[in-house]
């Protein structure tokens, strides 16, 4: 039996997760509960949130998102992939910045309209 | 002077939620103004996800959250001022506001809502002692500077304070390349959620310390280079030869937030010190008729789409008064916060106003499982609820009926008991 808080919802549930009994899930309040108790213990993902470079905006970083969960183990090699990117202004919320980032089935999308930057040296 | 049915001061979520609320229920004449360049106040920074579970139904990143705000104003009748200051507002609806574009105006409004929402306490509210190098910051302005203006502030990084902010920076620092060393909390428990204890310390085996504070900041060549941590006692004082030093280069300070209530206090608004907000009815008016507040600058909520229903509350409240269509006071119950309560919202019930029922928000002393909320009138138990579990990180909300207003005298308290197991 293993004790673990859902993150899926900020009730934080402290769910049991039975490994010996096909991850049975107790504990959790709703259904979505059972799929993070399951999947936390065979394979944790989560949805990576950070920024990338953003050119002719009034500010110098775009906020990214994954469009679905990731493995948790590969979150440091997506990083690392991202650090090169550099997008263009004007940007609009959905954009795709990468499509099936490193074949997680992901796609990294932009999470704020952006638009160029309305004056120089600001 | 220009003339507005509503004018709200603060464009962020709880503004731009009053707005649209009260242009929802029929007025035209709306005003927002906003200090910085958009709209969205700080959601613009939090570019983590988490937000509009109970308002969308749906997990979005600050931005995401705010964008859908923006878009809705921009199919409605309602003005922006932006990089526009609010200077000061008066009891009779006037609000004095600076800025580049416009020089200084007054305008005057029929109504008013106060959305300036909260600021980040900081290292000389605490005084840490030590030196006054660079490499502090609180963990909010570390946040915009990475997540916005493409800055990062360190690579060894102690985080003071538990609260929401400083766990996600703690995750965030850790992303970007930092080694977050610890993080350091003078309660014997987190301020955060625990699902943020979870995905942002435990994902990444950073180490909480509970009930240790840092005792001393030391510099070289005007840089944080060491901090010094020790556990505290049951009063909260350092417990010598506890020390241990932590080498680092920046120190993060998450160490609460206080609602932003200058000009409230200036308008001669009646606050409550125990929120740092102002004190208000059910429909979230304040002391002063026509003057009405919500979000952040009420008092410190912890989730954005809480922020959204209350400022939706201010917003028709609003429209309401402007219109003249609010139903008469009745008698007002005033809310006192009992053992283990820190505070309410609202803090005084005009029963003529509501419905059917009215729902209290409020926060506990410290953290309780199996508990009690208690609704007295003097001796008498007006109303009884059950909680599993409540925390001062988590707000906790309660409803109750119209009748069980009425057997109170005038004043109700709210009080939390531990259930003996």
């Amino acid at each position: 039996m293993k004790q673990i808080t859902c993150t899926v919802c900020p009730r934080g549930c402290l769910l049991n997760v039975d490994e010996e009994n096909g991850y049975t899930v107790t504990g959790n309040v709703c259904p979505r509960g059972v799929a993070y108790g399951k999947a936390e213990c065979v394979s944790p993902v989560r949805t990576l949130t950070t920024t990338v470079s953003i050119r002719s905006a009034d500010l110098s970083r775009c906020p990214v998102r994954t469009d679905q969960p990731v493995p948790k183990a590969m979150l440091t090699d997506v990083m690392a992939l991202l650090r090169k990117v550099q997008i263009q202004a004007p940007v609009r919320c959905g954009h795709v910045v990468i499509a099936n980032v490193l074949d997680t089935g992901a796609n990294v999308i932009v999470t704020r309209d952006i638009e160029v930057k309305r004056h120089e040296g600001s | 002077m220009s003339d507005y049915q509503l004018i709200v001061v603060g464009g962020g979520p709880a503004g731009m939620a009053a707005a649209l609320q009260a242009h929802e229920d029929g007025l035209r004449d709306i005003l927002i103004i906003e200090r910085d360049h958009d709209l969205g106040g700080i959601l613009n920074q939090c570019i983590h996800n988490g937000f509009g579970l109970h308002h969308f139904k749906q997990e979005l990143t600050g931005p995401e959250y705010a964008g859908r705000f923006i878009s809705m104003l921009k199919d409605t009748s309602i003005k922006v001022l932006s990089n526009a200051m609010v200077l000061q507002i008066t009891a009779d609806h006037q609000v004095h506001t600076v800025s580049a574009e416009h020089g200084y105006q007054v305008l005057q409004g029929k109504a008013i809502v106060l959305a300036m929402g909260c600021r980040e306490r900081t290292r000389g509210a605490i005084a840490i002692p030590g030196d006054r190098p660079a490499g502090v910051f609180t963990a909010g302005t570390a946040q915009r500077y990475l997540n916005m203006e493409g800055y990062m502030v360190g690579k060894r990084v102690l985080i003071l304070g538990s609260g929401d902010i400083g766990l996600i920076m703690a995750r965030r620092m850790t992303l970007e390349g930092a080694e977050v060393l610890a993080c350091v909390e003078l309660m014997p428990y987190s301020g955060g959620l625990k699902r943020n204890i979870v995905q942002c310390l435990e994902d990444f085996d950073i180490p909480l310390y509970l009930s240790h504070t840092i005792t001393h900041i030391k510099a070289e060549n005007g840089r944080v280079c060491q901090a010094t941590v020790a556990q505290v006692d049951e009063s909260r004082c350092p417990i010598p030869g506890t020390e241990r030093i932590f080498e680092c280069d920046t120190v993060l300070l998450s160490v609460g937030l206080i609602p932003e209530n200058e000009i409230s206090r200036e308008a001669g608004i009646c606050m409550d010190p125990r929120t740092g907000g102002a004190v208000v009815y059910e429909n979230m008016e304040t002391s002063l008729p026509g003057i009405f507040a919500c979000g952040n600058v009420v008092h410190v909520h912890d989730l954005v789409d809480f922020v959204t229903a209350e400022s939706q509350k201010a917003g028709s409240a609003g429209a309401a008064y402007v219109k003249n269509t609010a139903p008469s006071d009745g008698s007002t119950v005033t809310v006192h916060n009992g053992t283990g309560v820190s505070y309410t919202v609202p803090q005084k019930i005009r029963t003529g106003r509501i419905d059917k029922t009215v729902s209290i928000f409020f926060r506990v002393v410290r953290p309780c499982e199996q508990c009690h909320l208690t609704v007295s009138c003097g001796n008498e138990v007006l109303a009884t609820f059950k909680r599993d579990r409540v925390a001062p990180g988590e707000m906790e909300r309660l409803t109750l009926t119209k009748d069980v207003l009425e057997k109170s005298d005038g004043t109700i308290t709210l009080s939390v008991t531990e259930v003996s197991q």
